[in-house]
């Protein structure tokens, strides 16, 4: 009964904070909004027996990745009222699938499909239970191939990233040299070329 | 339970390539600018002996490992050759392009890899979560090939867009995986289909939810109408060269993706999916041809009839028989192959700060060089599906699949959708014959590239009056 108490709780918590999320103003806010949500999620995974995951998701996610969000949010200027436009103007459409999907998950996820007798109740495991042990025996034999593809898209999002912001910022030019200039010949700054008729990119789509 | 030598050998063409990617791009950081052509012939000689394995291992009957996620069989081995080969057409188109302005790095042949090997593992995968690893492997790929032409605009506006609708489509695909795996509780392929049945047994209301999100999740991977916003802008936006490789090789992979999950996982739903499959590839039919001929820009027109080509990969899977499916795979490829020629001919008109693609660049092609315009004319007429070109084969071939589950009627209404779509092929041919160049510069290619396309287009045109082989390819990859 208290579980039960428990995880209403925290649902609501939890679809509240999601919902603030997309329709608070200040970006801030909706990044610690993002925080609450991943707290509580946290919180229901402890209640399915979860902890290793519950204490990771809070420790990487509200402790590394939400921390770097409001550092970015915080550096990049943001202007609220260009990041606002159009929000009145696709808010009718917007909800209106929000409610079409809402009931279509209403309709599909209740009881007659996911009632007690059909998905029962997970069992609750004793104090010897140990869930760290229960992922490494699994993680590199089951799921080894899975495992090793995630690893490689986190290389690919390293070389993204770095070919994205260093393109064409790697030349080292410190100062001038006046013993070059000095000595420069004219025909090495200006040459004359030949060459085929050019133009500008094509019209942004 | 222990990994043995034996359970690595089915994914060997894909751990090749994993250490290759990751040498080269140890190499590519300490290489001085001007041996960057050393990453390229690393990259090509990658993707050479990549196809050497593949072929090597072509199984008998399909192996499956690592713990079932992994699946060697036929189709894969046959989807990967054709991945490997167009994509080492589309990094040597690329080169000269990339060059000349000054965009050749190393990354956009490690991404361009990272994308292969995305897609191997997409097409081998035999669990929802290998599958879905793989297609992200590939599509994080692609949005970073997209945005590495940082100076220009359009480039950027199409990355973007391409990223959000994308994630929004792996959101949608992943609900559906979701609502799967809490209908039957298994992510395995296999399990998932013995849970449905044969027949469709053990449908409900949450398989049918979780379907519909999938098959809406691949149709926006793979561009179908109502999900094709994204596809025009990306392709006008996006750099030729990389416009060309998501055009090509990804499409092998968004077929094997579906096959996989519709066919491998769900053949039991098959009587629900075909009808999703109908909607969406009359539609697809219906906007990519005649939305295409309002197009000026040829890279632009080239999106909406992929679009159309999609619509008609879609109808061998409806037609829903191993031989349908075998000449939707035979379309897929085709496609893939006249698609990778009509952006190479881009590329190959194109210079430095003169992109070549807008249909009134081809005015005249036949007075500037006549070998080129007929491999223009070859390539369009191929895709409008005129016979003996390669493309009506294709084309004859899904539609004699859908007469032989009589459904006639879907038959005619994609061939009056071709006959429409035959206009704007066309409209180039009559640009290149009869009309007068605006631009009288003779084609400045280097002799390798010329080659190269040469073979592509001479390739189509000798597969036209020769369809048999690859047919026999394709049936075969689905024989039992």
């Amino acid at each position: 009964m208290v579980e039960q108490l428990v995880f209403y709780a925290l649902s609501g918590i939890l679809v509240f904070a999601g919902s603030m999320v997309v329709t608070v103003r200040n970006p801030i806010h909706a990044a610690l909004f993002l925080v609450l949500a991943f707290f509580t999620t946290a919180g229901i995974w402890l209640l399915l027996d979860a902890e290793f995951l519950a204490m990771t998701l809070v420790l990487v996610y509200v402790g590394a990745v939400m921390v770097l969000f409001l550092f970015i949010i915080m550096m990049l200027d943001i202007n609220l009222v260009v990041l606002r436009e159009g929000f009145s103007r696709y808010l009718p459409v917007g909800i209106l699938i929000a409610v079409l999907l809402g009931l279509e998950i209403v309709m599909v996820l209740g009881p007659s499909q996911f009632g007690l007798d059909i998905v029962p109740a997970p069992a609750h495991h004793g104090p010897a239970y140990s869930n760290i042990e229960e992922l490494g025996g699994v993680l590199y034999t089951v799921y080894v191939y899975p495992f090793e593809i995630a690893a490689v898209i986190l290389l690919v999002a390293i070389v993204a990233a770095i070919a994205l912001s260093l393109s064409g910022r790697v030349k080292k030019r410190r100062g001038q040299r006046p013993e070059e200039q000095v000595v420069v010949n004219p025909r090495e700054r200006v040459r004359l070329v030949k060459m085929a008729a050019e133009r500008p990119d094509s019209e942004t789509p | 339970m222990s990994l043995m030598l034996n359970d690595f050998l089915p994914a060997a063409p894909e751990i090749f390539l994993l250490a290759m990617v990751s040498l080269i791009l140890v190499i590519d950081v300490y290489l001085p600018e001007r041996y960057r052509l050393v990453t390229y012939q690393l990259s090509q000689a990658t993707l050479v002996a990549t196809t050497v394995l593949v072929v090597l291992l072509y199984p008998v009957e399909p192996v499956l490992t690592f713990s079932d996620s992994f699946v060697l069989d036929r189709m894969g081995s046959v989807l990967k050759v054709f991945v490997l080969l167009m994509s080492y057409f589309a990094f040597f188109y690329s080169k000269e392009y990339l060059r000349a302005r000054n965009l050749f790095k190393g990354e956009f042949y490690l991404l361009g890899l990272f994308a292969v090997l995305g897609m191997m593992v997409l097409i081998s995968g035999h669990s929802f979560l290998t599958l879905y690893l793989g297609l992200e492997l590939l599509s994080l790929s692609l949005y970073a090939m997209v945005a590495l032409h940082r100076d220009s605009t359009a480039a950027s506006e199409a990355a973007m867009k391409y990223f959000i609708l994308a994630s929004l489509a792996s959101g949608i695909l992943l609900y559906g995986i979701s609502l799967l795996y809490g209908a039957t509780g298994t992510l395995d392929l296999a399990e998932l289909r013995s849970a449905i049945g044969a027949e469709g047994e053990g449908r409900n209301v949450v398989l049918m939810l979780g379907l519909v999100f999938v098959v809406v999740g691949i149709a926006f991977k793979l561009g179908a109408v109502p999900f094709h916003m994204w596809v025009p802008d990306l392709y006008q936006g996006a750099p030729t060269p990389v416009t060309l490789f998501i055009g090509t090789a990804p499409k092998l992979a968004g077929f094997a993706m579906l096959m996989r999950f519709l066919v491998d996982g769900m053949g039991g739903l098959r009587g629900d999916w075909s009808d999703m499959l109908v909607i969406l590839a009359i539609l697809s039919l219906a906007v990519g041809n005649i939305v295409a001929i309002a197009q000026t820009n040829l890279k632009r027109m080239l999106g909406y009839s992929t679009i159309a080509h999609m619509g008609y990969m879609f109808l061998g899977m409806i037609a829903g028989t191993t031989a349908g499916y075998a000449a939707s795979m035979f379309y897929i490829i085709v496609y893939a192959l006249m698609a990778m020629g009509g952006f190479g001919m881009i590329i190959l008109l194109s210079r430095a700060g003169f992109e070549s693609d807008r249909l009134d660049d081809f005015r005249g092609l036949n007075e500037r060089s006549p070998w080129y315009a007929f491999l223009m004319l070859v390539l369009m007429m191929s895709m409008g599906g005129l016979p003996p070109f390669l493309g009506f084969w294709a084309k004859w071939s899904v539609l004699r699949e859908l007469v032989a589950v009589d459904m006639v009627w879907l038959a005619v209404v994609s061939v009056v959708f071709s006959l429409i779509g035959l206009f704007y092929y066309i409209r180039i041919v009559r640009l290149m014959y009869f009309e007068k160049p605006a631009d009288h510069s003779t084609v400045a290619a280097p002799a390798d590239m010329r080659v190269m396309i040469s073979t592509n287009g001479l390739a189509i045109l000798a597969l036209g009056l020769y369809p048999g082989a690859l047919m026999a390819v394709c049936i075969s990859a689905f024989a039992v």
